[in-house]
């Protein structure tokens, strides 16, 4: 049946895609115009589902033409939708502003293909996302991941480079790959239950050959798609050449639709089917991306890059809230905190990365360069611009009140209340891994310079105001804690029991910086290196793990992988 | 052999054959063909179900083959996308190879270098 509301859900898909068709008509002149007009419209209408939501305390429904499924298609928003929808117009907005003043085609100029596209694909990708997340069956699924790539492969190459080409070609090409997987994992589903439906799906699927081969193959090819570590063969060329305005766009949205996707497939469709073990394995994979992403992050010599890799960490934060979901005897808990603290994670990330991403990409715009060993003096020609970089790097810590300092408590709980020790490890870790990189970049951009710097160009306001916003917003996210999050599990982060593991990760942050970067931070101004035993050591170890980033970026390792993790996962799968 | 099974099993030897194509060959136009390869082998398998599920006097079910035509225009944007960068890399940097990119020291935008 399809309840109150349900036309609005219609309405915050078809939105985004009539502003496409319209910007299309309207020409580069008022495709800005027409971009704005749109995201004002969706961001009412975003705002219009939730308090429907909150008010009718249940989820949403719109059945296409009164259809019912297993014929008709359904469009579902629950609590997760709505949440997920919401983060992303206030993302979308955010980076609407800050691509304002670049994307721009004066009146009198001459048109150019660059700001058109742009703001076309913006849109794209949203309704893309839109779709995703209240889409009800997985076939409409599979159509709206595919919308969601071809919107966002043309933002990699939008400058039309030859690398960045490459990096777009790649990303396409990985993608089609997971796509298929998914594709073939959904018509095994079909061909078993007769049904696409999440809701009908979720009441018929039971473990057996069929179920654990589509719940492996579907799993996989989304992580190809969300580039979890070893398959983000082609993240860092295509979020590090795009502009930054696109990679805030590819970096804080486009991955989410995949992430949430293989969410849905665990906790909605198939809640029966998977288990701890293969839990585990997500976990560990997640795990892995922490550490090799953060620890390639620190060997970068570009902001852009440097930032790039720090998405490839985040993404393995997203994916530990599968083994926490799990309570000590194994079932998996559908609506724990583990569920509550991975999709905050999620919230938190997509506007701290966002902000982040934008601040780089300013720096780069203001210097014409972004060398990570030459931004001395930055802090104080650009200060809203690298106190954004601050907050965001602060936001992504988890060590201050912030959207990912709940999601590290929920998690924390969650890892207590199993009794799964270990991801209390890499959760604290991964912390001092993330203070790693901003230590380097922190010192790096407040450090005197030589001599006065000079802009090649002032950043505009609003994009500054918009970097800043969206840092802001994640921290903002603390105010979770009004809601969802359980008041026992808040306490002052200066208080005696958190100042310690606080410290520590800050610690532990500034010695994988002093350790590992490339250049040391000691003696900055001369490239010969003389470091002692230890920084040796740490240097040979993080050479390592560049080398075996590199070795894993390969297609036909990354591809072997693929295959390798869907065997592996199903094989986890039996019971 | 029944029909459905036939179908099914030929689906699999041009997935088979597809993935074999994406991780050996190096070159992307072929890549492009393996996937569309691989396409054709889900493709294949979707209506060898429609096939087999046909129940009801009907001669096959039907939504499979809604889905079908959907995901074949999915897989034909897919492949007009991928050709349409293959020829723009191409035309930029007069190769179409996707390896020839230094890992570590790749720009990330502009000439500054």
């Amino acid at each position: 049946m399809t309840t109150t509301g349900g036309l609005l859900l219609v309405l915050a898909v078809l939105l985004p895609f009539l502003g496409v068709l319209a910007g299309l008509v309207c020409g580069g002149r008022n495709v800005r115009s027409v971009a704005l007009l749109t995201i004002l419209a969706g961001l009412a209408t975003v705002l219009s589902i939730g308090f429907t939501f909150i008010q009718g305390d249940q989820p949403l429904t719109y059945l296409l033409g009164g259809w019912a499924p297993p014929l008709g298609i359904a469009l579902r928003a629950d609590a997760l939708s709505v949440v997920m929808l919401v983060t992303v117009a206030v993302v979308v907005a955010g980076i609407a502003a800050f691509a304002w003043g670049d994307f721009a085609t004066p009146r009198d100029g001459a048109e150019k293909r660059a700001p058109f596209m742009y703001w076309l694909l913006l849109l794209a990708v949203w309704g893309s996302l839109n779709l995703v997340f209240l889409s009800g069956d997985l076939f409409t699924l599979y159509v709206a991941l595919e919308l969601l790539t071809f919107a966002g492969v043309p933002l990699v190459c939008l400058d039309g480079r030859g690398e960045t080409l490459r990096a777009a070609l790649r990303y396409l090409l990985f993608a089609l790959a997971g796509s298929m997987l998914y594709l073939l994992g959904a018509v095994l589903l079909y061909g078993a239950y007769g049904t696409l439906d999440i809701e009908q799906l979720a009441g018929l699927v039971r473990p057996g050959p069929i179920a654990w081969t589509a719940a492996a193959l579907m799993t996989v090819g989304l992580l190809a798609k969300t580039a979890l570590f070893p398959l983000h063969i082609w993240l860092p060329p295509a979020h590090a050449g795009a502009p930054a305005a696109g990679s805030a766009i590819l970096s804080a949205l486009v991955i989410k639709g995949s992430w949430f996707l293989v969410v849905r497939l665990w906790f909605d469709v198939m809640p029966g089917v998977v288990t701890l073990s293969a839990a585990q394995l997500l976990g560990a994979l997640g795990a892995m991306a922490i550490v090799v992403g953060s620890i390639v992050a620190l060997r970068q010599e570009r902001l852009k890059l440097l930032v790039a890799y720090s998405t490839v960490a985040q993404i393995g934060y997203l994916f530990l809230m599968f083994p926490l979901a799990f309570d000590a005897s194994g079932t998996l808990l559908v609506h724990g905190d583990a569920m509550t603290g991975g999709v905050l994670q999620a919230m938190a990330h997509a506007t701290a990365k966002a902000g982040m991403f934008m601040a780089a990409g300013l720096i780069y715009a203001s210097l014409g360069h972004d060398r990570i060993a030459d931004l001395a003096g930055i802090a104080r020609a650009m200060p809203i611009t690298v106190l954004a970089f601050a907050l965001a790097g602060l936001a992504l810590m988890g060590v201050v009140p912030s959207g990912a300092y709940l999601a590290k408590k929920l998690l924390l709980a969650a890892a207590d209340g199993s009794g799964q020790w270990w991801w209390t490890v890499v959760l604290q870790g991964g912390a001092a891994f993330t203070a790693g990189y901003m230590v380097l970049v922190l010192s790096n951009v407040l450090r005197r310079p030589a001599m006065p710097v000079v802009l090649v160009k002032r950043a505009a306001r609003m994009s500054e105001a918009a970097a800043l916003a969206l840092a802001v917003c994640s921290l903002l996210l603390a105010f979770a804690a009004l809601g969802p999050v359980p008041r026992e599990l808040i306490s002052n982060p200066l208080s005696s029991s958190d100042l310690p593991s606080t410290l520590l990760v800050i610690l532990g942050g500034v010695l994988l910086a002093l350790g590992m970067s490339r250049r040391s931070l000691l003696a900055a101004k001369s490239d010969t290196d003389r470091g002692g035993f230890a920084r040796r050591v740490m240097v040979s170890a993080a050479v390592a793990f560049e080398d075996l980033d590199t070795s894993v970026r390969r297609w036909p390792s990354a591809s072997l992988a693929l295959l390798a993790l869907a065997a592996f996962l199903g094989a986890l799968l039996i019971t | 052999m029944a029909g459905a099974t036939l179908f099914g099993l030929c689906a699999a030897v041009l997935i088979g054959l597809g993935v074999f194509g994406l991780i050996t060959h190096p070159q992307p136009l072929r890549k492009i063909l393996a996937f569309n390869v691989i396409g054709s082998g889900v493709f294949l398998l979707f209506g060898a179900i429609a096939y087999r599920g046909a129940a009801a006097g009907m001669s096959a079910d039907p939504v499979p083959q809604a889905l079908l035509i959907t995901g074949i225009v999915v897989a034909f944007s897919a492949t007009a996308l991928a050709v349409a960068l293959l020829l723009r890399l191409h035309d930029e940097t007069g190769s179409a190879s996707l390896s020839a990119e230094a890992t570590n020291k790749e720009p990330s935008g502009g000439h500054d270098a």
